[in-house]
């Protein structure tokens, strides 16, 4: 009885909180903006954009996003020059090539099987795109695109249309339809089962997308909420606790940030391989 | 245990806030934007296909080719160990039969060195024998002409004394006597 009314109380409390703007920062913080905010140093406002009635702003996410995949590029282009000069990996190289080889040999090669060769490409830059994404997230003043659901879920809608396309090349139109039911099923359970497993092929991206972000915004969001203790307590005493368990959470969001992108890519990889090759 | 219930409340504080936001105007965390979908969409295309060309593609054929690099070396490895085994075992093959030659080369000279002793042995041992033999014979020879002689010497010598004694006893004259007195003594009877 007391946990709920203290429950509601504090609701009460942040809702209050967030109708003066001082304090509705933390979903500032976790949520995309047209600014990149470089507090208490000021805010710097991105320009807007409109296409065809749609508005593409550059945002806060946009330029980590770019930031991230021009890092990746320059990151994976310098590898690959570095293999033209000798097969043999040095340092830098080195370090790369265990997460390349990973995703070889961990996550496509035994999930898709034979064939997987073509996907590689794929779920290697989605490997690559969430993990800079996630420790981009990490890096002060930077914001976290991986955890927006727009992100997820246009990434969540590659992944379905890459195991679509390649179930249905592999299988054809029809046999891959028709692939999707388990064989032996008796025949009452034939349109129960149908609609299932049609349902499941629209699931599947969608725990992806919601996956990601949840787990990338969570962390976040604890994080904030364990700083901003301190000014809901109004105390700071409060930074003894909350400063040792926001870095507790921040190494852990480390340790989330690695984990994710293996579980986005290697999700994948599992929904490819069930598409691709469907007698298992 | 205040402290747990204070973490509790906030984090259900936010949770609340997190759905609240949702149904705002603004958009909240859980609403898509479209042009943020947009430019993930646009920005990954692209990622996907520069990367498969500047990145993945050298970057997996350059671990294909070295991981064939590993498996051909160390099959080839592998094939000059047999081979290098192969020639051990040659090699102690030939030395074992040079062995066997060199053994048997020894014990057919040491043979015949044996042989040849042996014969030379019996060779001047037949040869001794015979000069003994000889030079026994020759002895018995010498010893024979010398008894011979002496048989000759002694029969001469004899004689000569027979000779002698005979000489004086009987010459003529008293041999006539005797010879007489033996007649009339005869015609006497």
């Amino acid at each position: 009885m007391i946990d709920s009314t203290t429950a509601i109380i504090s609701v009460d409390s942040i809702k209050t909180a967030q109708s003066n703007s001082s304090s509705d920062w933390i979903l500032h913080h976790v949520m995309d903006g047209n600014y990149l905010d470089f507090s208490p140093m000021g805010k710097l406002y991105l320009p807007h954009l409109q296409l065809f009635g749609l508005d593409i702003s550059i945002t806060k996410h946009v330029v980590f996003m770019w930031l991230g995949a021009i890092l990746l590029f320059f990151v994976m282009t310098r590898i690959a020059k570095a293999y033209k000069t000798s097969i043999v990996p040095k340092g830098f190289t080195n370090f790369w090539e265990v997460f390349i080889l990973f995703v070889r040999d961990e996550i496509a090669r035994p999930t898709i099987g034979k064939g997987f060769e073509k996907f590689l490409p794929y779920l290697l830059t989605v490997f690559f795109f969430i993990l800079f994404g996630n420790f981009l997230g990490l890096v002060p003043f930077s914001a976290t695109f991986t955890s927006n659901i727009s992100v997820t879920a246009t990434m969540a809608i590659f992944t379905f249309l890459v195991f679509m396309f390649g179930g249905i090349r592999n299988n054809g139109l029809f046999g891959y339809f028709k692939g999707l039911i388990p064989h032996g099923v008796p025949i009452f359970l034939l349109p129960i089962m149908a609609v299932v497993e049609f349902l499941g092929l629209f699931t599947k991206p969608f725990a992806l997308a919601i996956r990601l972000f949840a787990n990338m915004t969570a962390g976040h969001i604890v994080i904030y909420a364990l700083i901003s203790l301190i000014f809901v307590m109004q105390s700071i005493g409060w930074a003894g606790l909350a400063v040792p368990l926001a870095l507790f959470i921040y190494t852990l969001e480390i340790l989330v940030a690695l984990i994710q992108a293996y579980i986005f890519t290697m999700l994948s990889s599992l929904f490819i391989g069930m598409a691709v090759h469907q007698e298992h | 245990m205040l402290i747990i219930n204070m973490i509790a409340n906030i984090l259900f504080a936010v949770i609340a806030l997190v759905v609240s936001e949702g149904e705002s105007a603004e958009g909240g965390l859980l609403s898509v934007n479209g042009g943020l979908a947009f430019w993930t969409t646009v920005t990954f295309i692209l990622l996907v296909l520069l990367l498969t060309k500047f990145a993945w593609k050298p970057i997996l054929s350059a671990l294909k080719q070295r991981e064939d690099a590993i498996k051909d070396s160390l099959e080839q490895a592998e094939k000059a160990k047999e081979e290098a085994k192969r020639i051990l075992a040659e090699n102690q093959n030939n030395l074992a039969k040079a062995e066997e030659e060199s053994k048997k080369i020894i014990e057919q000279s040491r043979q015949f060195a044996d042989n040849l002793k042996e014969q030379m042995l019996k060779e001047s041992k037949e040869q001794a024998q015979k000069l003994i033999a000889d030079a026994t014979e020759e002895i018995e020879r010498k010893k024979n002409a010398a008894f011979d002689e002496l048989k000759n010497q002694i029969a001469d010598i004899s004689i000569k004394a027979a000779e002698k004694i005979l000489k004086e006893n009987l010459d003529a004259e008293k041999n006539k006597k005797l010879v007489d007195k033996y007649i009339s003594d005869i015609s006497k009877n």
